[in-house]
């Protein structure tokens, strides 16, 4: 008998919805792969950006996020013997941030995992819906004309638990 | 490994219905791998099954989505309304290939 994989049967309804409240390049990444993997998965996906993960899709900032290894302890350098720490007190130090941020990025680059924007783009491009929080919104003294195109609208708290009936529910 | 008839032919299948030998692929059993995952195979159809099986010889893995979009020229978007819900897996299905490892 011949096997025949069952790509459309599970149509279970299964929603995600994730809250990106994080703006350092390291925390916005987690989102935007588990989103990316979701919608490949035919899971209906939704990002709402709150708090720091405004700085995800206002359009002034999304290409210039950095990464801070200020306080991360499971920072290690990226040589062959694999458990050698960065010491932390080398972290504040000028020029750190810039320097772990483009070791980041080009890391990323080389796995030919996306930028933000272009990886933003792609998860619209696949179906999924982004939404920006109404109170960040009115913190950051932004409205939809700063923010990315794929962004659908400003949304309040109580819209987001509306639209969210169902959902599987990640903070991040 | 099992095996299946598909098209006439008896080749090597895995456990979710997968082709597992590259050499056993022919487009008569892509037409049929196509029918039984309901996609309708255009000429854009073809063409995206034929680099997918070119790429994956060159590399050795098969291209994800990004990939397919980055080097292949199909557009995220336009994958989605070809191979709709699934598109990395049911392009793999078709083109008798593994389902793409990477995440992104």
């Amino acid at each position: 008998m011949t096997v025949i994989p069952n790509f459309d049967s599970d149509d279970t309804g299964r929603k995600l919805f994730i809250i990106c409240s994080k703006g350092n390049l390291d925390m916005v990444y987690p989102a935007l792969v588990i989103a990316n993997a979701a919608l490949g998965e035919g899971v209906e996906t939704h990002l709402f950006f709150t708090f720091w993960g405004f700085d995800m899709i206002i359009e002034s900032r999304m290409d210039d996020l950095q990464f801070s290894p200020a306080g991360n302890t499971a920072l290690h350098f990226p040589v062959k013997e694999k458990n050698i720490r960065v010491p932390q007190a080398v972290m504040p130090l000028p020029g750190m941030t810039g320097m772990a941020t483009k070791m980041l990025k080009d890391q990323l680059e080389a796995m030919d995992i996306p930028p933000v924007r272009d990886f933003l783009d792609q998860i619209v491009g696949s179906g999924g819906r982004l939404w920006a929080c109404q109170m960040s919104a009115d913190m950051n003294k932004v409205d939809m004309d700063d923010l990315y195109e794929g962004v659908e609208d400003i949304i309040n708290a109580s819209d987001m638990i509306e639209m969210s009936v169902g959902a599987q529910l990640l903070f991040i | 490994m099992a095996m299946a008839t598909i098209a006439g032919k008896e080749v090597h299948v895995n456990d979710e219905g997968f082709l597992t030998e590259f050499d056993e692929w022919s487009e008569e059993i892509a037409a049929e791998l196509a029918t039984n995952i309901n996609v309708e195979m255009t000429d854009e159809h073809w063409k995206l099954i034929k680099w997918l099986r070119e790429d994956y010889k060159e590399k050795g893995e098969t291209a994800t989505t990004r990939r397919v979009q980055t080097v292949g020229g199909w557009p995220t978007k336009q994958q989605f309304t070809m191979f709709p819900k699934k598109p990395a897996k049911k392009m793999a299905y078709i083109a008798g290939v593994p389902k793409p490892k990477g995440c992104v």
